[in-house]
């Protein structure tokens, strides 16, 4: 393929970021908030070009139907070692083809959402910089040829998430929750750069198509390697996967995307719902057939994603602000993923069923990605009528926003895995592949998957139907245009998105694959879902009684619930008690008093030491002629003393 | 003489200190310290082209532009120049620094005495960088030393001459354990009694025994690890930092904190490769805790200038840890972090003095909302805090993880895990970089009289600038400045280090 | 009665001793001078004797002799103004009272 067009849609989006940037002051916020969208949509045509040249072209698929993994250029970017070498590059391959597609479309809606959304907002041209420079960041990061190409453009996803949550740097939440995410994932990426140099130290590469194209080559050169019991590739993987559990909020390190949503709510659409949080995902995908060679690590994978995606669902029923709620739906949601890619890998030795929950993964990514995106950004609509994030502030709303509503719903619909929507099918591989590898992780995810139905339907009647508040004068209104259009086209891609089939592009070794319906699997979790909707509709539908009853019927798991099960306070306890006040100040107090009161001290003695002696330079003139008399006598008398002996 | 390029990194600091003896008014000085420090740049320029050409061209001699001037017989003493990679990388980062330094005190009172100091510290840094005898070396050394002292006790701020003291008698404590080192490198410089102080020929001989390589290595590695703000002999940093006035903080922390690491690298390690591979692991451990306990420390200060100081010793720390790892990418990482390091906290430095200039404080905790205020400087500190957490694009990134992958290629497991000690600094830099951006920047503005002050003017501007510029130069393209770097560790220089 | 070297000796000793003893025991800085003019004195002695006596041909002795006496003449000038001075600004000659430059 050529250069042009890969290189451009990298380019265009940090050029972007440069010009709003640096003239971005000068500007006037209607030509900034069109030049953004310009240059995201340019992006959008060239992305959706390069990935439709890449599916399509028969070019790009060899002879036994294998999708080739194409490198697009590779540039040298830093030598370390003969080896070792920092590229920068554009590997086109299934995978980032999809991302491509996912991220200029989501960035895009977002690009055109925000016109509406931010308007008026103080730092406008702030915000489309900000914006372009995390679509760089992100693009950067799906197209990465090599591990050290991802690990760069994942810290620069992590700072521009850092300055879009504290985008509203005035307010203090805003700029604790930044300062949250920001050092949490950095946390998580001290694991990432580690397991790097662990796995970069025994294969001496960075590079991904050679890694996977034969992982047992990478198996071969760790082999017999081990540290402190486990080996070493098992370290490398699970170290690279702490990573990824940063980014996608996995537990434990999952505490930083519910504060994240302090951010402006389209920011939340796209880097918190959509893009950058399933770059954990993206990276487990990205190593997939490295991952299969390690079970150990696999496991670990699947055992984080299951607690996560039930932890996630628990605390999504509790929540009060529309945002949080949407937040933990998307910790369970990608960690569904998760869960899928290591069911996948581990594969169970079924031909049929092994990679079937990659490929799942990797279709709920997609889906997951436009519904989730719908769902915030109809949220921000929600926000910007009402002025307030908690659904206690709503109610009714379905008579005053209904375009709103029906996307919002649709959305709902999707995520609960209602068909024809596209969460549906894409939900229904997932738990095939779960069950196919073992009943208990498949019904261990069922139910994860009621949850997901009672606590998104539970936010749509608490927001649309339940009561009916008085709004007084401020009656809320329908999202403007620029608001609407990006809901409405993102409620139609998630109606119909389910029906691509997927597997005909996305697999984990790269060939075609036909995906059934297993109507068991689904048959079960429609009416499950369907059961969960109803049990939503009894108790939120019309303002009652019940939901307080419940909450009293089981105060202790409420309480843990709707505190999160209080990590963030034991998050706070290590971090300030432990790390700062045991770690830190005595650390401070060590070195002001012990190592500088020491250097002190030299100075000290050789202080004292001299008024100690200066006593004998009295200033007495007399006094020195005694002394000296005296001296000089003694001196004639020893002398003398030798003279005779 | 005059027709090697190098002898006029000396000539032109003492054109200006001439100039400056002359000038009558603030203009004039202005004048002065602008044209020569802008020809320093154009010099360094030169120099760089012409030994990249010169490298091009095969050239494979472990210095270029090498020559030696006999200056004092009866003891061998030679006014010798030669330069490397590493050497021209720090002449530049000096030039850049000093032509900041010069925009960041362009308000400073007594402007001509202050300039005759700085000019004449700036000799002593370009006469160190330059020399290769190692008697020069040291005189040029002190002679970069000394001016501080008086920098910082006339225009310094708060406890200043308690600071003064400290700093020089510290860092002249350092210098007597240096200077005995290099009278013990003298005597033992040769089998055949042509005693030398040339670098280059004592590495050519390789005549100091094992013996006293063991003696003379930690002397060196001392003497020189004290300007390199290695612990436990760092506390001279934070005070000294503290107290001096900003074009000597940047100058201070963006160069002479390098003389340290140059030195280390120069002296120690490359003329006595053995010691060097055998002690190796105690100063390990010392620059690994430096690295961690620098920022620790950090993360609890509330004045300004002390957690960049603490930072620095985590930086400078990293420097000589990776110089000790002894093979060719760690140690281009530690020269790479000697550049980002000393352009960074340059930055740092200057943009401090400047918020110091309008508030009045330095403390943490009395300011807040600068962001709204002066947005410039606002949004150039956290252009410097994010290269000091490492954001890859800006220099910090490249030059700790060329230290941390070079690190990490050694064999044995001691080495490695270190490196992962190391490692962890990447996590605590965040936090206290984030924790100042956070209060300082951010949030409601703490002080109603803060809201009246104005942004950058244009000297301002200009001096933070260039050393934005010169982050994100290396930042963006990494590969020249390690390629640079990387000529220096030719074929011949690992035959002297005995490594590979 | 042969006079010889010693009998002038003992006088100059006595001389001497007189001088250290008044170089020591006197507060007043004018008497120390005294004293200190004492003991240059006997030591002038000194030298012309032994010339006189030892080395009668030569006159390096004499010559050293009328140095001293001249460069003591210029020294005594010298203290005086610096006593006066002194007086001046601490209204004292007391030799212990004057320890202001001590340290």
């Amino acid at each position: 393929m050529d250069i042009t067009i890969p290189a451009l849609i990298l380019c265009l989006p940090l050029f972007m970021f440069l010009l709003l940037g640096i003239a971005g002051c000068k500007m006037s916020h209607k030509l900034a908030g069109w030049l953004g969208c310009l240059g995201m949509g340019t992006c959008l045509v060239l992305s959706y070009f390069t990935a439709f040249t890449y599916y399509f072209d028969p070019q790009f698929v060899a002879e036994n139907g294998e999708r080739i993994q194409h490198t697009v250029f590779n540039l040298t970017w830093l030598q370390f070692t003969d080896n070792l070498t920092i590229n920068l590059g554009f590997l086109l391959d299934p995978i980032s083809a999809l991302m491509l597609v996912v991220i200029t479309t989501i960035s895009f809606m977002v690009h055109l959402y925000s016109l509406g959304y931010m308007e008026g907002e103080k730092g406008f041209q702030r915000y489309y910089a900000f914006l372009s420079l995390f679509s760089f960041s992100m693009l950067g990061l799906v197209v990465a040829t090599n591990i050290f190409q991802m690990y760069i453009f994942w810290e620069l996803v992590g700072a521009s998430s850092y300055l879009l949550i504290g985008f509203y740097y005035t307010k203090h939440s805003a700029v604790s929750a930044s300062k949250k995410a920001f050092i949490v994932t950095r946390f998580a990426d001290l694991g990432f750069l580690i397991g790097i140099l662990v796995l970069s130290y025994y294969t001496k590469t960075f590079d991904f198509i050679k890694m996977t194209s034969d992982p047992s080559w990478v198996l071969a050169s760790t082999e017999g390697a081990t540290f402190m019991g486990a080996s070493v590739l098992t370290w490398a993987l699970v170290l690279i996967f702490t990573g990824g559990m940063g980014k996608s909020a996995m537990m434990p390190l999952h505490i930083w995307l519910p504060d994240a949503m302090e951010g402006p709510t389209p920011v939340s659409a796209l880097i918190h719902a959509a893009t950058m949080v399933v770059a954990g995902v993206y990276l487990v995908a990205r190593m997939f057939p490295v991952y299969m060679m390690e079970g150990a690590a696999t496991m670990f994978i699947v055992v984080v994603g299951a607690a996560t995606a039930f932890y996630a669902a628990m605390v999504a029923c509790t929540q009060v602000d529309i945002k949080r709620v949407l937040a933990f739906s998307t910790i369970s949601q990608i960690a569904f993923m998760m869960v899928s890619l290591g069911v996948a890998s581990l594969g169970n030795g079924e031909v049929s069923h092994h990679g079937l929950g990659y490929m799942a993964s990797m279709f709920h990514m997609f889906t997951h990605a436009m519904f989730k995106a719908l769902l915030f950004l109809g949220a921000g609509a929600l926000i910007h009528a009402v002025h307030s994030n908690d659904y206690t502030a709503m109610g009714g709303l379905r008579k005053y926003m209904p375009i709103t509503h029906w996307t919002f719903l649709i959305g709902c619909l999707a995520i609960a895995g209602i068909p024809p929507f596209s969460g549906f099918f894409s939900k229904d591989e997932i738990l095939s592949a779960c069950y196919a590898w073992s009943p208990y992780i498949g019904m261990w995810m069922s139910m994860v998957a009621a949850l997901t139905a009672f606590y998104m339907f539970r936010l749509y009647f608490l927001i649309f139907w339940w009561n009916n508040p008085d709004y007084g004068h401020h009656k809320p209104h329908e999202a403007p245009l620029p608001m609407a259009i990006p809901l409405v086209v993102l409620a139609a891609v998630s109606c119909v998105a389910g029906f691509i089939p997927f597997g005909h592009f996305v697999t984990w070794d790269r060939m075609p694959y036909d995906i059934h319906l297993d109507w068991t699997i689904a048959g079960t979790s429609i009416v499950v879902a369907v059961c969960a909707i109803a049990l939503a509709w009894k108790m939120y539908c019309k303002e009652n009684g019940l939901p307080a009853k419940f909450k009293n019927a089981l105060p202790a798991l409420w309480d843990w619930c709707y505190h999160r099960f209080y990590w963030d306070e034991l998050y706070m306890f290590i971090t300030h008690k432990i790390i700062f006040n045991g770690i830190c100040r005595p650390i401070a107090w060590f070195d002001r008093h012990i190592i500088d009161g020491t250097m002190d001290a030299f100075a000290t003695v050789t202080n004292k030491a001299s008024y100690a002696i200066r006593g004998l330079q009295s200033g007495q003139v007399q006094m020195y002629v005694w002394v000296y008399l005296i001296g000089a006598l003694l001196l004639a008398g020893f002398g003398v003393l030798c003279l005779i002996m | 003489m005059f027709s090697n390029p190098l002898i006029y990194f000396v000539v032109i600091p003492l054109l200006m200190l001439g100039a400056l003896a002359l000038c009558a008014n603030i203009k004039q000085i202005r004048a002065v310290a602008v044209a020569g420090s802008v020809a320093l740049m154009a010099l360094s320029t030169y120099v760089l082209l012409e030994y990249l050409d010169m490298r091009a061209a095969g050239d494979n001699a472990p210095m270029l532009f090498v020559d030696s001037w006999q200056w004092f017989t009866p003891l061998n003493i030679h006014l010798a120049v030669g330069v490397d990679g590493i050497s021209i990388a720090m002449l530049v980062l000096s030039s850049v620094i000093i032509f900041a330094g010069s925009f960041a005190s362009w308000q400073i009172p007594q402007p001509k005495a202050f300039f005759l100091w700085l000019i004449l510290l700036s000799t002593g840094v370009f006469g160190f960088f330059i020399s290769i005898d190692l008697f020069t070396m040291f005189m040029f050394y002190e002679v970069a030393l000394i001016p501080m002292y008086l920098l910082i006790g006339v225009w310094g701020s708060g406890n200043k001459n308690y600071s003064a003291m400290k700093l020089t008698l510290m860092l002249m404590g350092g210098s007597a354990f240096l200077m005995l080192g290099l009278i013990g490198i003298y005597y033992h410089s040769s089998a055949d009694g042509h005693l030398t102080w040339n670098i280059l020929e004592i590495a050519r001989n390789g005549a100091i025994s094992s013996g006293w390589q063991y003696f003379l290595f930690p002397m060196t590695f001392v003497g020189f690890g004290v300007l390199g703000a290695m612990f436990p002999f760092h506390t001279w940093s934070p005070d000294g930092h503290a107290s001096a006035p900003t074009a000597v903080s940047m100058l201070h922390a963006g160069v002479l904190m390098k003389l340290g690491g140059y030195g280390c690298f120069r002296v120690a390690i490359y003329l006595m490769p053995q010691a060097a591979n055998e002690l190796a692991w105690i100063f390990l451990i010392l620059t690994g805790v430096s690295v961690v306990y620098g920022a620790f420390s950090a993360c609890v200060q509330t004045d300004l200038k002390y957690i960049n100081a603490y930072s620095s010793v985590s930086h400078c720390g990293l420097v000589l840890f990776a110089i000790l790892m002894l093979n060719t990418t760690a140690m281009t990482g530690a020269i790479m972090q000697m550049l980002s390091h000393g352009l960074m906290t340059a930055l740092f430095f200057a943009l401090i003095g400047m918020i110091y200039g309008r508030t009045h404080t330095r403390d943490i905790r009395l300011m807040g909302g600068l962001m709204k205020i002066m947005p410039y400087l606002a949004v150039c500190y956290v252009i410097a805090g994010m290269a000091s957490l490492g954001l890859p694009g800006l220099s910090g990134f490249v030059a700790e993880m060329t230290i941390f992958v070079g690190s990490f290629q050694n064999a044995d497991m001691f080495h490695r895990v270190f490196t992962i000690v190391a490692c962890c600094s990447i996590v605590i830099t965040a936090v206290y970089i984030l924790r100042v951006v956070g209060k300082l920047l951010f949030g409601p503005v703490q002080d109603k009289h803060h809201e009246e002050l104005t942004d950058a003017t244009w000297w301002e501007r200009l001096s933070t600038v260039t050393l934005i510029v010169s982050v994100a130069a290396i930042g963006c393209f990494p590969n020249f400045f390690a390629n640079l770097i990387k000529t220096t560790f030719s074929p011949e220089i690992f035959t002297v280090l005995g490594l590979n | 009665m042969n006079i010889t070297l010693i009998y002038w000796l003992i006088p100059s000793l006595i001389m001497f001793c007189c001088g250290v003893y008044g170089f020591i025991t006197r507060k007043n800085m004018i008497a120390m001078l005294i004293s200190l003019e004492l003991m240059l004195n006997a030591v002038d002695i000194n030298f012309v004797l032994f010339n006189r006596y030892l080395f009668p041909g030569q006159m390096e002795g004499m010559f050293f002799t009328l140095f001293a006496i001249a460069i003591a003449a210029a020294e005594t000038a010298l203290a005086i103004a610096i006593i006066i001075n002194i007086f001046r600004s601490i209204k004292t000659v007391d030799v212990q009272g004057i320890d202001k430059m001590k340290f």
